[in-house]
């Protein structure tokens, strides 16, 4: 196997950095994208020293939209080609803020699902030129049903996987050979969950590095991780609205 | 926020907060008291605990830095685990200097420890191998710290038990090995005479250790002396899966390990390992045979247990150990897992390091009252012998024994962050705050 070349968006995100890991043991070469540029010296010097190729980095907030074409510019002359883009990146929203101040809605609504959008029509159209390619994106379990606790990250969570189903479609009418993966995980403990009391429920990102892997290397469409997040929200999709608007979850 | 407990489960013990640190360019709030770096919780009793405080937890500082392949110079994250290093290191031909008894312990823990291996007598203690490492403190910031800047420092941090501050990354030392597989003697003895007679004929291997039957019965004293050397995979080797292939996820709500299935476990260990006389074995199984089983210390249920490992000096120390020993049958408590180990002459570096050139043996017990009894009436032969118990798995030694064992105690009081504490010192010093 010839080495790969994986863009990373949200390359300090837990999950993001432990799937980087994986390929990076395998020799792949990155070009990572994050904010903070203390963190992505420490990501580069890990994956270098774990194995992998050349590994790019640049600074930038992904929010910012008008970046992005010239991002992907930059990412593929530096790599030459991309086969994997790992979209990572995300906020989470405190629910009760975001029902007192529209600012909030806004922010998780623009980070997660208006920016995301616009970085994956470009790497569409990118991989729809190059006619293969893998784009997986980082993805919740929140975005299969609105909850009252968190309902404002679970609808940008939810825009994202429509818009990933329909990308998706599209791709595979006009190649087969371009995978699109969407990536749902259910409670990990990483940074976005640190003050939430952990139970049983929680994965670590590692085990849920090795699922993303497995799945990209499978050509899997969705993937619930760990497993058993598959049921429990089809389990929760199923109730009908009258009896869910009624339940505290 | 994870209930972080001490590896023994006793005692048990909440701190106030946990902060987490997940960058090595990030520094906590110094704001509050006191502070504890807690690593992967592999240390038994309380000295990686920090009651009423705030623990550091530092599981997410597990970033390589740098792996030099031709010289097996690594730099890493102070939260790496040892498991981590050798995923990286091993294939390139490299190996740990020395291997405790889990891989799953951190390398900050492990300098914090200045832990040892089954090749004390040859390498020396953990951190003779560490080049440097930068100290993260509350008062005097970030400094790197080695044998020629801040040595007093470095000297302090080894062994320090986390109190000199943080430890944010290490270099260390590897050493070359052929392979991943180890050429291993299991010879069985009978008595403490026979054990030290083949420790003292095997000066050439690697590794030695002897695993005893101290459970009470009749096959009391009788062991298994276990020498190893570095040898090369052997072709269509099967090397063992890297994690545990079984994992206790909860704590079962009473104690497993009970005294007759003790004495049942430790025949069966003997026979089995009688059988095996010379063959080639992984790493993992050799080094970390506990390993395979994830979480085997909650088979101690709810109220955990207590290790015991003490040192007394090859003069006299024969004398000890038979004294200790018969304290302990007479005590009728049953020793799940014993181990027996002669130290080196090689010199530790830390200024509250553990092991000394003698005879070492480490027991382990239910946490019960009779247990404390008899463990204190141990300190007291322990000490008259010049000898020392291990910080690092104690939970209730007395803090006149304590000061008695390590009277280089008071230079690392005065070493230590003023803002850093954990339970274990405060116990251990008597510091009531």
């Amino acid at each position: 196997m010839s080495s790969e070349r994986v863009l990373i968006l949200g390359a300090a995100s837990a999950i993001a950095e432990r799937t980087a890991r994986l390929f990076a043991a395998a020799g792949a070469h990155f070009f990572l994208v994050a904010r903070d540029p203390a963190k992505l010296e420490a990501l580069r010097l890990d994956l270098a020293a774990r194995g992998a190729g050349a590994v790019h980095v640049r600074a930038q907030d992904l929010a910012e939209i008008r970046a992005h074409g010239e991002l992907l510019d930059q990412a593929r002359a530096a790599l030459g080609e991309i086969d994997i883009a790992l979209l990572a990146y995300g906020v989470f929203s405190d629910q009760q803020r975001a029902e007192r101040d529209f600012d909030e809605v806004l922010r998780v609504l623009h980070v997660n699902f208006i920016s995301a959008a616009s970085l994956l029509e470009v790497l569409a159209r990118y991989f729809e030129q190059r006619g293969q390619g893998c784009i997986a994106a980082i993805s919740s379990v929140a975005g299969d049903r609105g909850r009252q606790s968190h309902y404002i990250y679970g609808a940008s969570k939810a825009g994202l996987d429509a818009y990933l189903q329909g990308l998706r479609n599209r791709l595979y009418l006009r190649h087969k050979r371009i995978h699109v993966l969407t990536i749902k995980p259910g409670l990990v403990a990483t940074p976005m969950t640190r003050d939430r009391p952990k139970n049983f429920l929680f994965a670590s990102p590692e085990r849920v590095a090795s699922d993303i892997e497995t799945a990209i290397r499978r050509r899997q469409e969705v993937l619930y991780t760990p497993w058993f997040w598959r049921p429990i929200m089809a389990t929760l999709r199923a109730i009908p609205e009258g009896l869910f608007k009624r339940l505290r979850l | 926020m994870e209930h972080l407990r001490s590896f023994s489960g006793w005692p048990p013990s909440r701190p106030a907060r946990v902060v987490v640190l997940d960058w090595r360019h990030e520094t906590p709030d110094w704001n509050q008291e006191t502070f504890l770096a807690y690593g992967r919780g592999r240390s038994y009793g309380d000295c990686c605990l920090n009651e009423n405080g705030i623990l550091i937890a530092t599981r997410g500082l597990d970033r390589l830095i740098s792996f030099d392949a031709e010289t097996g110079l690594l730099c890493c994250e102070a939260g790496a685990t040892l498991a981590d290093i050798l995923r990286v290191s091993l294939p390139r031909g490299w190996f740990l200097p020395v291997s405790p008894g889990t891989q799953f312990a951190s390398v900050g823990g492990a300098i914090a420890n200045d832990v040892h291996g089954k090749n004390h007598h040859v390498r020396g203690t953990f951190g003779r191998w560490v080049r440097r490492f930068e100290l993260l403190r509350s008062d005097t910031g970030r400094s790197v710290c080695s044998p020629q800047e801040h040595a007093e420092l470095f000297q302090a941090t080894i062994g320090g038990l986390g109190l000199t501050g943080l430890i944010l990354w290490v270099e260390l030392q590897l050493i070359p090995v052929p392979g991943a597989f180890l050429d291993v003697e299991a010879l069985p003895f009978h008595g403490l005479d026979e054990f030290l007679t083949l420790s003292a004929s095997s000066p050439a291997w690697e590794y030695t250790v002897a695993w005893a039957d101290f459970a009470s019965g009749r096959n009391f004293g009788r062991g298994i002396f276990l020498r190893g050397q570095h040898c090369a995979t052997p072709a269509g080797a099967i090397e063992p899966p890297p994690s545990p292939r079984f994992t206790l996820a909860w704590v079962p709500p009473f104690p497993l390990i009970i005294g007759p299935l003790v004495r049942a476990f430790n025949v069966l260990w003997f026979q089995k390992n009688k059988a095996q006389k010379h063959s080639p074995v992984h790493y993992s199984r050799f080094f970390h045979p506990l390993d395979a089983l994830g979480n085997w210390n909650r088979l101690y249920g709810p109220r955990g247990f207590l290790q015991y490992q003490f040192v007394v000096p090859q003069s006299g120390g024969d004398k000890a150990c038979r004294e200790v020993l018969d304290c302990l049958r007479r005590s009728g408590l049953d020793s799940f897992l014993s181990v027996m180990k002669v130290f080196g002459a090689v010199p530790s570096p830390g200024l509250l390091s553990f092991p000394l050139p003698g005879i070492s043996l480490c027991l382990d017990f239910p946490a019960k009252p009779a247990v404390f009894t008899l463990l204190d009436k141990l300190d007291t032969i322990v000490l008259k012998a010049g000898g020392r118990v291990y910080p690092a798995k104690d939970a209730r030694m007395s803090p006149a024994s304590f000061q008695a064992f390590f009277p280089n105690w008071s230079r690392l009081e005065n070493l230590r962050d003023p803002r850093f504490s954990s339970s274990f010192w405060r116990r251990v010093t008597g510091d009531r705050s």
